[in-house]
C-alpha cells in the first residue's frame, strides 16, 4: 500500500477508536451531573449510587478516550505534515481552544473522581457541571476544524500560493461549521444515551429487576429520545447544505449520476460506475430533489459532471449514508414507542422484544455515528481540504507506515478488550454490592 | 517582543509545565516497575495516590503544545513531524499504553493489579515516553534536522539515532524519575519509611542524573557543537545557575528536607528547558527554521493570544483549586458522608 492509503487507514482507524470514547465524553458527564443533582434535591441515595458507578466507569473512558484523543493530535502532523504546514495556521484556532475545553475537563474529573470524600456533596456535585459543559465544547471546537475542511474559509492566497492573509475566526465560523458542529453534538448525546440504555437493557433481560436498572434505562432512553430527534433536524438541514456546498459529496451519497431536475431519491442499491447508476435501489421519483430544495423539479449535479480525479467513491459513500439514515430512523422509532408505551402504562416497558431492540440498538447507534463519519470523510475525498488540497499531497513520506499502522491497531484492540472486561468487572462488583446491602426495591416482572 | 515570540515564549511554558509536572508522572512509572523491598506495594501505592487526581491534567499540557505548535508555526510543526516521525510514534505509543494502563489499574485494581500484564505495561511505557522525547529534543537542539525553505533536507534518522541524543533521552527519563522521587517524598513526609525510600530514589536519581548531564556535555563538544555554542553563549546565565543548583538539589534531599528539595529539582528542569531556549533564541529548529520565519500570519497570532487570554482566566483557577485540593499542606479534611 502506498504512504496516503497507510496514513489514511492509521488515521481512520484512530479517528474511529476515538469517537466512541470521546461521544461518551461529552454525555455521560450529564447523566452523571444530572443523576447526582437528582440524589442531592430528593436525598436519594439510589440516584447517588448510580452517579457513583457511571463515574467508576467514566474513569476508564474518559482515561482511554484521553490518550487516544493525543495520538489523533500527534498523528495530524505525523500522518499530514504537508497539511498542517499548510493548514494549521488557519484553522488551529478551534484547536486552541478545545486544548482548553480538554483541560477544564481533565481537571474537574480528577476533582470528581477522587473528591468525594474531600468536597462536600454540593461542591462535589458543582464539580460535574465544568465536565459536561467542557465535553460538550469540545466537540463543538473540534468539529470546527473538520467543517473547515469541508468548507475552507478564512484564508486568502498570495500570488506564490503562499497564505498571505488569515482570519481564524471566519475559518473556525465557516459555513459546514453551522450545520456539522450541532449535528455531532447531539450525535453524541444519541449514542451515550443508547449505550446506557443498552447496558441496563441487557440486565432487565436477565432478569435485574432492581431500581438501578429501571433508572438507568430510563435516563439513557430520556437522553436518546431528544437527542434523536434533534439529530434528525440537524442531519436534515446537513444535508440540504451539503446539496449546496458540496456537489460531488451529495451526488455520491445518494447516487446521482447524471445532472438532471427532478432527481429520484435512492433508498439502498450499489452505486455502479460503469453503468453510471444505482443497481437495486428503491427509487422514489423526484423525492431527492424535493428534499434538497423543497422543490420536485429543482437541479441535483450529477457525479458524471466532476472530473474523475475528483469524485469521491459513491459506494462507501451512499452506503454509510443510507446506513446512517436508516439506523437513524430505527433508533428514533424505537425510542419513540419506548416512551408511547411508558407514558401509556405509566410505567416502563419490560416486554422482551423491546428490551432486545434496545440492546442491539447501543452498538447500532455507534454504527450509525461511523457512518456518519464514514460519508463526511470518503464524501470529501479525493481533497484533504476541500477544492484546496488533495489528500495524496498531503501525506507524509516517512517509512514504516506499514508497521505503525499494525502496532495501532493491536493497541487499539488491546485497549477495547481490556476496557470491556473491565466494565463487565465493575458492573459485577456492583451487584454484589447491591446483593449486599439487600431491601432492593420489589423486583418487578419481564413479560 | 513580536507576538510571535510571545507565543514562542508562551508554548515554551508549556513544555516546562509539561515537564515538571507530567515528568513527574512518568517517573512515577519508573519507581512502579522499581518498587522493591518490604514496602513495595505501600511505594506502588504512593505513586497512584499521588498521580491518580492530577495526571490527566498535567498531560493536557503537551497536547496545549502541540495545538500551539500547529497552530503558530505551522512549518515547524510539519518539519518535526517528518524529521521526528519514529520517535515521536514511540513517545505516542508510550503516552497511550501508560494513560490507559494507569486508568485500568486505578479504576479496575481487582482485576488489573500492579504485577498484571497492565500493571508492568504501566511501568515500562512511562519509561519509553520520556526517553524518545529526550532523544527527538537531542535531535533539535543539536541542529540536526536542516529543513531550508521549510523543506525536510535531513531524513528520518537525523539526530536522534546519535550516541548523544541517547544520553540525552536517557537524562530525560532519569530526571523524571528524580522529580517524581522529591515529589513523592513531599507527599510522604508523615511517612517516615516510606520518606526514606523515596530519599534513597531520588539520590539514586540525582548522582544518575548528574553523570548523564556531563556526558551529553562531554558528547556535545565533539557531535553535537550547537547545543554547547547554546549554553555557552547566550543561554550561559542559566546554564550557570543550573550548574550551581543541581548541588544544591542534592543536598536538599541528602539532608532529607523535601520542600526544598521539590523547589530545586523543578528547578533545575525549568533552568535547563530555558537555557536551552535562550541559548538557542531566535531558532525554533536550527540552524533553518526560526521564529519569525516560521510563524503563522498576524491574524492567527493574534486570536491565538486572545483565545489563550481567555482560556488562562479559566485554566488557572481552575488548576489552583485541584492542586489545592489534593496536593495542599493540609489537605481538606475528608467530609463525613
Amino acid at each position: 500500500m502506498d504512504n496516503t492509503t497507510l496514513a489514511r487507514a492509521t488515521m481512520g482507524t484512530s479517528l474511529g477508536f476515538h469517537i466512541v470514547f470521546a461521544v461518551l465524553g461529552v454525555g455521560l458527564p450529564l447523566l452523571m451531573s444530572t443523576a447526582e443533582g437528582l440524589a442531592l434535591w430528593r436525598h436519594d441515595e439510589a440516584w447517588m449510587a448510580l452517579a457513583r458507578r457511571w463515574s467508576r466507569a467514566f474513569g476508564i473512558l474518559f482515561a482511554v478516550g484521553a490518550v487516544s484523543g493525543t495520538v489523533l493530535s500527534f498523528e495530524l502532523g505525523l500522518l499530514w505534515p504537508r497539511f498542517m504546514a499548510f493548514s494549521g495556521a488557519i484553522f488551529g484556532l478551534p484547536f486552541s481552544a478545545e486544548g482548553f475545553a480538554f483541560f477544564i475537563e481533565a481537571i474537574f474529573l480528577g476533582l470528581y473522581l477522587y473528591g468525594w470524600d474531600r468536597l462536600s456533596p454540593v461542591k462535589h456535585w458543582l464539580t460535574s457541571i465544568p465536565i459536561a459543559l467542557s465535553g460538550a465544547a469540545s466537540s463543538v471546537f473540534v468539529v470546527m476544524a473538520n467543517a473547515w475542511m469541508n468548507t475552507p474559509a478564512g484564508f486568502r492566497l498570495g500570488p506564490d500560493g503562499q497564505l498571505a492573509q488569515v482570519d481564524p475566526v471566519a475559518a473556525a465560523l465557516n459555513p459546514s461549521t453551522a450545520t456539522e458542529d450541532p449535528h455531532m453534538l447531539v450525535s453524541a448525546y444519541v449514542v451515550t444515551g443508547f449505550l446506557v440504555a443498552a447496558v441496563y437493557a441487557a440486565g432487565l433481560l436477565r432478569g435485574r429487576n432492581d431500581i438501578f436498572h429501571r433508572r438507568g434505562l430510563a435516563s439513557g432512553m430520556a437522553m436518546a429520545a431528544i437527542a434523536i430527534v434533534l439529530a434528525g433536524i440537524t442531519g436534515d438541514s446537513s444535508a440540504r447544505f451539503i446539496y449546496g456546498a458540496q456537489p460531488a459529496k451529495f451526488a455520491a451519497l445518494e447516487g446521482i449520476y447524471q445532472t438532471q431536475r427532478g432527481a429520484p431519491l435512492h433508498i439502498g442499491g450499489i452505486p455502479v460506475d460503469a453503468q453510471h447508476r444505482v443497481l437495486f435501489a428503491i427509487e422514489i421519483p423526484k423525492a431527492l430533489s424535493f428534499l434538497a430544495a423543497f422543490d420536485p423539479n429543482a437541479e441535483v449535479r450529477g457525479l458524471d459532471s466532476f472530473p474523475a480525479a475528483d469524485r469521491p467513491n459513491p459506494v462507501l459513500v451512499h452506503l454509510s449514508f443510507d446506513g446512517m439514515v436508516g439506523l437513524g430512523l430505527l433508533l428514533g422509532l424505537l425510542a419513540a414507542a419506548f416512551w408511547l408505551i411508558a407514558i401509556r402504562r405509566r410505567s416502563l416497558p419490560m416486554r422482551r422484544a423491546l428490551l432486545l431492540g434496545l440492546v442491539a440498538a447501543g452498538p447500532a447507534s455507534v454504527a450509525a455515528m461511523e457512518s456518519g463519519w464514514f460519508v463526511t470523510e470518503f464524501g470529501r475525498q479525493p481533497w484533504i481540504v476541500y477544492g484546496i488540497m488533495r489528500t495524496s499531497e498531503a501525506a507524509t513520506t516517512a517509512p514504516a507506515l506499514g508497521l505503525t499502522f499494525a502496532i495501532f491497531i493491536a493497541i487499539y484492540a488491546g485497549l477495547a478488550i481490556t476496557t470491556g472486561r473491565l466494565l463487565l468487572m465493575l458492573a459485577a462488583r456492583n451487584r454484589g454490592a447491591a446483593a449486599g446491602q439487600g431491601n432492593l426495591p420489589e423486583a418487578g416482572r419481564i413479560s | 517582543m513580536s507576538s510571535a515570540e510571545l507565543v514562542a515564549g508562551i508554548l515554551w511554558l508549556a513544555l516546562t509545565a509539561y515537564a515538571v509536572l507530567a515528568g513527574a508522572d512518568f517517573g512515577g512509572g519508573v519507581w512502579d516497575l522499581f518498587a522493591s523491598g518490604p514496602r513495595a506495594n505501600q511505594q506502588r501505592g504512593a505513586v497512584a495516590e499521588a498521580m491518580g487526581p492530577v495526571w490527566e491534567a498535567n498531560h493536557v499540557w503537551l497536547i496545549f503544545m502541540i495545538t500551539g505548535l500547529f497552530t503558530a508555526f505551522p512549518v515547524t510543526f510539519g518539519v518535526l513531524g517528518l524529521a521526528l516521525y519514529l520517535p515521536f510514534t514511540m513517545a505516542m505509543v508510550g503516552i497511550v499504553l501508560r494513560g490507559a494502563s494507569f486508568a485500568f489499574r486505578a479504576h479496575g485494581s481487582d482485576a488489573v493489579g500492579p504485577l498484571s500484564p497492565w500493571g508492568v505495561v504501566f511501568g515500562v511505557a512511562s519509561i519509553v515516553t520520556p526517553f524518545f522525547l529526550g532523544a527527538a529534543a537531542a535531535a533539535v537542539a543539536s541542529g540536526s534536522i536542516h529543513a531550508p525553505g521549510g523543506q525536510l533536507a535531513s531524513g528520518f534518522l537525523a539526530g536522534w539515532t546519535t550516541p548523544l541524543a541517547v544520553v540525552t533521552g536517557l537524562f530525560a527519563l532519569s530526571m523524571c524519575a528524580y522529580l517524581a522521587a522529591t515529589y513523592l517524598m513531599v507527599e510522604n513526609e508523615d511517612r517516615p519509611a516510606l520518606l526514606a525510600d523515596f530519599r534513597r530514589r531520588a539520590i539514586a536519581a540525582a548522582l544518575t542524573s548528574g553523570v548523564l548531564a556531563m556526558l551529553s556535555l562531554a558528547i556535545s563538544f565533539s557531535e553535537g557543537p550547537r547545543l554547547l555554542q547554546s549554553l555557552t553563549g547566550r543561554g550561559l546565565p542559566l546554564f550557570a545557575l543550573a550548574l550551581l543548583n543541581g548541588p544544591l538539589a542534592l543536598w536538599a534531599v541528602w539532608r532529607s528536607r523535601p520542600r526544598i528539595a521539590r523547589v530545586a529539582v523543578a528547578g533545575q528542569v525549568v533552568l535547563v528547558l530555558w537555557a536551552w531556549a535562550v541559548g538557542q533564541w531566535p531558532y525554533l529548529v536550527p540552524p533553518d527554521l526560526t521564529i519569525s520565519a516560521t510563524a503563522a500570519p498576524p491574524g492567527t497570532l493574534s486570536a491565538m493570544l486572545i483565545v489563550i487570554t481567555i482560556g488562562g482566566l479559566i485554566l488557572i483557577p481552575s488548576l489552583w483549586l485541584l492542586f489545592r485540593v489534593f496536593k495542599a499542606r493540609n489537605p481538606q479534611p475528608a467530609v463525613e458522608r
